[in-house]
Parts: C-alpha cells; sequence; structure tokens
C-alpha cells in the first residue's frame, strides 16, 4: 500500500492530474450506465411491453425470446452485468420505430448533431467572451446594462418558438435564410469522411457543397448558441471583473503596458482558463437543446431522433441518445480539465 | 558643484489633493494638500497608518488611481506635470516611474513565466527584441540575486519563495530603467528574516542605478533602515518632514512621537513602550482643526479650531503643529 | 482596478451575513421583473374575467388573424388565442411552482445530509448529483416520460430527478462555509448540539440563497415543461399549454400569431423570473453567489 502511495507520488504532476481524472470520468461513465439501466429495465413495471411495445408485447413467441436474450428472470445485478456486456459489445438494443439497432441509429445521425454544437458552441464562445469582456471593461455602465438584458434574454427565451420565429422570419418572409435540413432539397451529400457536410465539403473541395452546407447550419447554429451565449456572457463578466481585482492585473498597468494588453494577456487568460471549464459544462445543456432546436429545423440528428423515438415512447433509442450524450459530456469535461491543467503552469509543472 | 537643493528634484509634488467618491454620493478628500519632493538617488520615506493617504499619493504618480477618485493639483516629473497630461503620465509609467507592491505572492501573474513578465515591458518601452530583453532580464535577475536567473525566467511564481518572489518583482520593475521606484510596504507581507535582505537589496540598487526611492511604509523600523528623508503624513496630510535621523531621534510633530513610542526600542527602561490611543479617522470623517486633536496628549483649543500649516522649523525640517512638543514635554 | 491598495473601511463583524443589501429593492430591472410576475399571476387569477372566451371553447372560425373581436386570432380548431394564453398561466406557474418547491426541498435534504454527515455519505450523495448532472436534462427528461407515459405531472417528475442536484450543491457548500463562521464555531464551544447549531445558526443563513435559487430555477423550470410540452411529452390536448401551443401553431406556419403569442408568454414569464433571481443575486453576499457558479 504505502509502496503504490510512494510511487504515485513520484509520477509527474500532470500524469498524476490526467490518470486521476480518467478514474472519475470511468466512474461516471460507469453511473451513467447504471442509471440507464435503472430506467431502461427497472422502473418500467413491465420492461417486456415498454421496450418492445404492446403490440409486440401481445406475442408470447417474442416476449419469451426477449426475457431470454436479456436475462429478465435473473436477478437484477446479473441483469446489470448483462446489460453492461452488451453495451460493451455497442448493443444498445433495437430501436422499436426503425426497427435497427440503435447502435447504427446513433451512428447515423450523431456527426450531424456534434456537426451543429460544435458550430452554436464557437459561436457562443466568440459572443459569449466579447460581450462579458465588454460588460466587464465598462463595469455599470450603460453597455454593462445592455449586456445584462441580452444574456438575459438568452437565458430566457424558449429555443424551440426562437427557432420557429427566425425560421418564420428569415426563410418565409425575408427569403434570406436557407430552409430547414442540411442541404437544399434534393443537395448531394458530399463524400462521407466524417458526415459532418461542412468539414467532408471542405476536404474533397466541393465549394459549392460547402457554402450551401454553411448556409444551412448558420441559422439553427444561432438559435441553439443563443441560450449558452447568455450563459458564456454572464460567467466571463464575473471572470473577469475578478481578474481584473487581482494584484497583478495592477501590476501590470503599474509596468506601464498598454491597456489592451493589461486586459487581453493578463486579465484574460486566467479567466479564459475558468471559460474553458463553464464552456465544457455548457456543451451538455447544448447538446439536450440540440432536440428542441433539430426538430424544428429538420437536423437529421439524434436531437431529432430522441424527438421521434419518445413520441413513439422508444425507450431503448431515447435511452441510448441519453447514454451517448452524457459520455460526450463526460469526455468533453475531461478534455476541458486537460486544457485547462495544460493553461495553468500551477498544475502542469506542481 | 551645485548642491543638491540647487538642483530641480526628479519628482515634485505640490499641492496634491486627491477626493473619492463616498458610498453617500458625495465626495471626500482622502490626500489634502500634500507637497513632496524626492531628489535624484535620494531615498523618501512616506510613513503613516492605513487611511492616511500615502498610498493614493503614490498611486497618482502613476496615474493609477482607483475608478473614482479625482487627483487635483501639480505631479511634476523632470518638469512634466503627469497629472495635465494623460500622455505625459503614459509615457513615465513603468519606462521612468515603476512600482512594487506589498503582497509579492499576489503580484506576479499566477499564469506567465518569469520571462514573460520580465520582458514585455521592457520589449514594450525600449523598443528591444526579445532577445535582446531576455538579456536585460537575466542581468537584472541576477543583480536582485536570482540563482540561476536564465533558468529561473522559464519558471512560475509558484515556484520561487515570498522572498524570491519578492526580487523578482523589484527585478521586474527596474528591467526598464526607471529613474524613481515607488515600494509600497514592500516587506511587510514578508518574513522578519527575509525582510533585511530586500532593505538591503533596495539599497544597493539606489546606488548602483542611481535610483531615486519613494518607499510608503507604516513601519518606521524599515523606515530608519533605509531612507535619507522621511514625510510623516496623517488624515491626508503632511504633518512633519525632516532629515531621518533628526525625525527619528527628534520628533517634533506629537503624532510623530507617538509612532515612534509605541516602537520596541532597545532599552525598554528609559523608553516605556506607549500605544498610540484610539484608531486613525475613517476617509471621509477626518476631524476639523488637526485631524489628530483627538489622540493628542498635547491638543489645546486652538488645534480644534485651526488647521495648523506645515511650518519650517529647522534647515530642512517643517512640522504642522502650533505647540511645540519638545518644549512642553519633560524629558 | 486598485481598490485593494486602500485601505478598507473598518470591518464590523455581524453576528450574521445580512442575506441581501437593501439596495436589491431599488434596482430597476428587478423591479420590473418583480411587476411581471405579479401583473402574470394576477392575469392567473383573473382569467375568466380577462377573456371573453374559454380557453377551450371553439365559437369561432378557424384561423382568423389577431382583430379587435380576437386579439391574439383563432387556431385551428377555432378556439381563442387570447383566451388560451391567459388561461395557459394557470397550466405553468402551478406545474413549474410544484416542480420547483419538489426539487428544491429533495435537493435541500440531501444537500443538508451530505454537509452535515460528510464522508463517504458526502461522497455518495454528491457524486449521484454529478451523475444526474452529466445527463442531458431534456433527453432524460423525455426518456423518464417514455418510461412512465406522457403527461405534465410525469414531465414534472422527470424534471425534479434532474434538477435536484443545483440545490444539494449549494446547500452542502453554504453549509460547509457556514459550519466554519466563528458564531458557529463559538456555539458550539458553548456545548450547543450540532444538530441544533445546523437549525439556529445555519438554516437563516441558508434560506436567502434557497430563495434566489428558487427564482432562478424557476424560469428554468418554465422552460424545461414548455419544452416538454412542444415536443408532445408534457401537457396533452385540449389543455392551454403555452409549449404545446406554440407546437401546435409549427404545423401552420403561415399563421404566425398561434405560435408567437403563446412563446411571448413562455419569454416574458421566464425572463420576468430572471430578472428577479439575477438582481437577488446579485444583492447576495458574493461568497455565497460564488456557490452558484
Amino acid at each position: 500500500m504505502s509502496y503504490l502511495r510512494t510511487s504515485w507520488y513520484a509520477l509527474p504532476n500532470l500524469l498524476r492530474f490526467v490518470l486521476r481524472r480518467l478514474f472519475v470520468g470511468v466512474l461516471l461513465c460507469l453511473g451513467v450506465t447504471l442509471i440507464s439501466f435503472i430506467l431502461t429495465q427497472v422502473v418500467p413495471g413491465d420492461p417486456v411491453s415498454a421496450n418492445l411495445g404492446d403490440r409486440a408485447a401481445s406475442d408470447p413467441v417474442i416476449v419469451a425470446v426477449f426475457r431470454e436474450r436479456y436475462g429478465l428472470d435473473k436477478p437484477l445485478p446479473e441483469q446489470y452485468a448483462l446489460y453492461l456486456q452488451r453495451l460493451v459489445q455497442g448493443d444498445l438494443g433495437e430501436s422499436q420505430q426503425t426497427h435497427r439497432p440503435v447502435t447504427t441509429d446513433l451512428g447515423q445521425y450523431l456527426p450531424a448533431t456534434i456537426e451543429l454544437a460544435s458550430a452554436a458552441m464557437i459561436l457562443a464562445l466568440v459572443f459569449g467572451i466579447a460581450l462579458g469582456v465588454i460588460a466587464a471593461i465598462k463595469r455599470d455602465g450603460w453597455p454593462d446594462q445592455l449586456i445584462r438584458i441580452i444574456s438575459l434574454a438568452g437565458v430566457s427565451v424558449p429555443t424551440f418558438w426562437l427557432a420557429l420565429v427566425t425560421l418564420y422570419v428569415f426563410f418565409f418572409k425575408l427569403g434570406i435564410a436557407p430552409g430547414v435540413g442540411r442541404l437544399n432539397p434534393g443537395g448531394k451529400a458530399p463524400p462521407a469522411i466524417t458526415n459532418m457536410f461542412t468539414i467532408d465539403s471542405l476536404l474533397t473541395g466541393q465549394w459549392a457543397t460547402f457554402s450551401t452546407a454553411i448556409s444551412h447550419i448558420v441559422l439553427p447554429a444561432l438559435v441553439l448558441a443563443i441560450y449558452t451565449v447568455g450563459s458564456i456572457t454572464r460567467f466571463t463578466r464575473a471572470a473577469m471583473l475578478e481578474s481584473l481585482n487581482q494584484d497583478y492585473v495592477r501590476s501590470a498597468r503599474a509596468k506601464g503596458l498598454p491597456e489592451r494588453t493589461v486586459i487581453l494577456r493578463h486579465a484574460m487568460r486566467p479567466a479564459l482558463a475558468a471559460i474553458v471549464t463553464v464552456a465544457g459544462m455548457a456543451f451538455g445543456r447544448m447538446l439536450s437543446g440540440t432536440v428542441l432546436v433539430e426538430s424544428v429545423f429538420s437536423w437529421p440528428g439524434i436531437g431529432q431522433y430522441a424527438y421521434k423515438s419518445a413520441l413513439a415512447l422508444d425507450l431503448r433509442a431515447i435511452m441510448g441518445v441519453s447514454l451517448v450524450v452524457a459520455v460526450i459530456y463526460i469526455v468533453v469535461n475531461m478534455a476541458v480539465d486537460l486544457i485547462y491543467a495544460l493553461i495553468d503552469p500551477r498544475i502542469r509543472l506542481g | 558643484m551645485a548642491s543638491v537643493s540647487t538642483k530641480p528634484p526628479l519628482l515634485s509634488i505640490e499641492g496634491l489633493t486627491i477626493s473619492l467618491p463616498t458610498a453617500e454620493g458625495q465626495r471626500a478628500e482622502a490626500v489634502r494638500g500634500v507637497d513632496l519632493a524626492i531628489g535624484r538617488g535620494e531615498i523618501v520615506g512616506l510613513a503613516g497608518e492605513s487611511g492616511s493617504g500615502k498610498t493614493l499619493t503614490a498611486l497618482s504618480v502613476l496615474g493609477l488611481l482607483p475608478g473614482g477618485a479625482r487627483p487635483v493639483g501639480r505631479i511634476l516629473f523632470e518638469e512634466r506635470d503627469l497629472l495635465a497630461s494623460g500622455r505625459a503620465a503614459r509615457s513615465v509609467r513603468g519606462a521612468e516611474v515603476a512600482m512594487v507592491f506589498q503582497d509579492p505572492m499576489t503580484a506576479l501573474h499566477p499564469m506567465l513565466s518569469i520571462g514573460r513578465q520580465m520582458t514585455e515591458h521592457v520589449r514594450f518601452h525600449l523598443r528591444l527584441s526579445q532577445h535582446a530583453a531576455d538579456t536585460v532580464a537575466v542581468e537584472m535577475l541576477d543583480r536582485v540575486r536570482i540563482p540561476n536567473p536564465r533558468e529561473a525566467m522559464t519558471r512560475y511564481p509558484h515556484q520561487f519563495s515570498g522572498g524570491m518572489r519578492q526580487r523578482i518583482a523589484i527585478a521586474s520593475a527596474l528591467a526598464a530603467g526607471p529613474k524613481l521606484l515607488i515600494a509600497d510596504e514592500p516587506t511587510t507581507a514578508l518574513d522578519v528574516t527575509v525582510q533585511a535582505g530586500i532593505l538591503r537589496l533596495i539599497e544597493g540598487l539606489r546606488r548602483e542605478l542611481q535610483l531615486s526611492v519613494l518607499l510608503i511604509t507604516h513601519d518606521l523600523g524599515v523606515m530608519s533602515a533605509l531612507a535619507d528623508r522621511v514625510y510623516v503624513m496623517y488624515a491626508g496630510r503632511v504633518v512633519e518632514r525632516g532629515a531621518r535621523a533628526d525625525v527619528l531621534a527628534q520628533p517634533r510633530h506629537p503624532y510623530t512621537r507617538g509612532l515612534l513610542d509605541a516602537l520596541p526600542h532597545g532599552s525598554p527602561s528609559d523608553h516605556p513602550l506607549r500605544a498610540l490611543p484610539g484608531s486613525p479617522p475613517a476617509i471621509g470623517r477626518f476631524p476639523a482643526g488637526c485631524a489628530f486633536h483627538p489622540r493628542c496628549r498635547f491638543a489645546e483649543d486652538i488645534c480644534r479650531a485651526d488647521v495648523p500649516d506645515l511650518m519650517p522649523v529647522a534647515p530642512g525640517r517643517a512640522i504642522a503643529c502650533p505647540i511645540d512638543p519638545l518644549a512642553a514635554v519633560p524629558a | 482596478m486598485s481598490e485593494s491598495s486602500l485601505s478598507a473601511p473598518e470591518l464590523v463583524v455581524l453576528p450574521r451575513r445580512r442575506f441581501l443589501r437593501r439596495s436589491a429593492w431599488t434596482q430597476p430591472l428587478g423591479l420590473v421583473g418583480l411587476a411581471l410576475l405579479v401583473a402574470i399571476v394576477l392575469m392567473a387569477v383573473l382569467a375568466p374575467w380577462l377573456s371573453a372566451h374559454g380557453p377551450i371553447e371553439q365559437g369561432a372560425r378557424r384561423f382568423m388573424a389577431p382583430s379587435a373581436e380576437h386579439w391574439f386570432g383563432t387556431d385551428q380548431l377555432g378556439r381563442d388565442v387570447f383566451a388560451r394564453v391567459i388561461y395557459g398561466a394557470r397550466v405553468s406557474l402551478p406545474y413549474a411552482l410544484q416542480l420547483v418547491i419538489m426539487a428544491s426541498v429533495i435537493g435541500t435534504i440531501a444537500g443538508a445530509i451530505a454537509g452535515y454527515f460528510g464522508g463517504w455519505i458526502d461522497g455518495v450523495i454528491m457524486r449521484a448529483a454529478d451523475l444526474v448532472m452529466a445527463f442531458p436534462d431534456i433527453i432524460l427528461a423525455m426518456a423518464v416520460v417514455a418510461a412512465l407515459g406522457p403527461g405534465l405531472f410525469n414531465a414534472v417528475l422527470a424534471v425534479v430527478v434532474v434538477s435536484w442536484p443545483i440545490y444539494a450543491r449549494v446547500v452542502r457548500s453554504m453549509l460547509l462555509t457556514i459550519r466554519d463562521e466563528p458564531y458557529v464555531q463559538s456555539s458550539r464551544l458553548l456545548g450547543v448540539s450540532s444538530a441544533r447549531a445546523l437549525w439556529v445558526d445555519v438554516r437563516p443563513n441558508v434560506v436567502g440563497p434557497l430563495i434566489v435559487l428558487a427564482a432562478l430555477e424557476f424560469g428554468h423550470a418554465v422552460l424545461i415543461l414548455a419544452g416538454l410540452s412542444f415536443l408532445g411529452l408534457g401537457a396533452q390536448p385540449p389543455a392551454p399549454e403555452w409549449g404545446s401551443m406554440v407546437s401546435d401553431g409549427s404545423k401552420y406556419f403561415d399563421k404566425w400569431w398561434l405560435s408567437v403569442f403563446p412563446g411571448l408568454a413562455i419569454l416574458l414569464v421566464v425572463l420576468a423570473a430572471n430578472f428577479v433571481g439575477d438582481t437577488l443575486r446579485d444583492a447576495l453576499d458574493p461568497r455565497t453567489a460564488k456557490a452558484f457558479r
């Protein structure tokens, strides 16, 4: 034991940090599967009808096969072990709506969502940080007040409604924005590399497709970003105010550095580290926001898939989506912590 | 040879008054008509309790007053009025006047390397290449006795002790070659054993670099180790000034005397330790007349009525007190 | 700025942290929010007197554009949209309130237990909180609804599952900071039992922040319930619920009034709650406010 402890502390600081973080990440993932197991196998009074639907549940042969396959007659811990085993093999069960394995469905829809959420995250970071920094510099002045109202409006507006209104105004009335979907009707998808159309068309040099794909992603990404813009703005403002109040910022001013350098280099850096962490958490919320945005913009991602599955009460498919989103969230936050460790020399060097 | 007195001082503060906004929406004067001069190569001590306005006075030289503070008067640095021209203030700040602060644990940026913090302003003010600035920085780190200065440039503040960090902060302040260093309580946050080293360092740098130093402290012990001349401030005013030896050996203002009596001395028998009664007034609540009168053992009616002027009592010596306590106090 | 270099005004050690600065009540944003909330609650209470029509009354022609007779127009079944929006407050507000109360009670108990007992109990509870927070809230709520069946109350239960951790975190962190305050320590030294100290010394300090958090979360509750209803998983027809009204409107794209007005109603309620919550949060002691991040 003590040997283990000594050799643990002999590891470089950064490695120790990474290992600890990985361990927590794996634990969280396990926990997520447990919740997912409870919701799909335990909570529904009759897992057979919950998973197969009433029609299939009335067929004794199907029910018997199902019970056998999922070991429903076995005690719960054993069921969970079986569940985990199937999970590791990539088996999330079959969607009763598409009659395909949930894993296959997810593989098909995930790239569109990742593309949309990433575009929205970039927008949210750019606008959120810019607004937050301005608000902090102009503290209590009119720009600060205005930005405060903007950011509160951002976290208050119902996403699905904003999606409809913007679509109505920019597509239906003004004709500026293209319609719903990822490409124009009948448009041909670029060769599949990542299945994110903007990236694939860029990689293969299909400029026309690229510009269509971009024009289609702007509106849904903006709508999806609004909530996160609000929260990142608020957080950036708070982090910047704290940072601007630090002695080291006063030192930088006393050294006669231009105000721009003082703010962008000295005050921003610690604030950015904190913002990155918050952005990681916001990414999870953004992924779940895709449900509402994708269903309005007919964006063929996992959000829309979850929506259609929920309407059909297709529990396996929804749980598949939430499992994937939760795991993405955990992985993103792990990555964010690592970035933080790399930015902050106090963690990197110990 | 021209004597020191005929040469214009490096920095001359004339009639400086600084007002601050109060919570009630009014303005209160925190610094009231301060005159102060620093010659080339001179170390001037500015003493006083917290709230006396000594730090505000220093910050106004750099144009770093907190938001809402309004300075009036003249701050002449080599004949340029820093209060009159924002451009003059900016061109002086960091390049010709540098400052080190009280707490070295927070004064350095935790996420920037020492090298970055040593060179960024050097490059900006002196228009040097990174390489040339590095050379200057390493030399300066060596001068403040940081071991392995070249290697230290790649490290980060948290890897150094408090005393080392203060040396680095001083080196960084001096790297751009300023003529005046403002040191605000540079040793207060440090261990007693480390303090002496920092004070010796400042003294040495003054000689080597022909540096002028404005040393702000509430600690008259620190003052006595370093300063050539001393200003004592109370409630926003200078109440006594003079050569260090004179002021410390023969304080003429009751406040200075009170401060000294509160200091432990070598021989306790002939100098009983005596604490100053009461506490310094808060900004905006300065008493009328001589602000010190409620705490003064010698206060008379005139003290409550009139604000005493700073009157010369000997060459280079002035006090703001209508009563000469030397005569009033039995020895 | 360099305020830290100034001498701080003398600090008076208050026996208890005052939870709000008085200035909270003079902030225009907070007052606007409060006025809006009061107006909306009145609107819900007085709905039958404010509207000439009932919320499910199908008296008029279908798809009438807004007019003097039907301020917000009529919908696909010839119902008055204005009446439905007004009555909608009677659906959204109580359910959101129910949600906030349930989540805050569960979260407070969990946080108090975690903070009070510490050790492995704390570890288990807070890891569970982390876990739930890792799940995407709407999607997990969708799964819960899919397991329990659609309906607003099931939606409320589903959202409670995902929203208790924030209260638990705040209560726990308040508990941990307050536990070390000198006045709590001193009553401990005087032999007050720790359970009693928790009740007498700690409770008043936790209630304030909890109210602020609840105000902030109320807006979120309205949003997420409306979202679930928009997806068809919350309120079921013919209930006049704002989210499902927006959803109905989305099927008749050119009849903008069907979705614009109920959506605006959601926006106003949530904005009002956030104005109030945000103002209160600003008025909190900065150390307390930190726990909210």
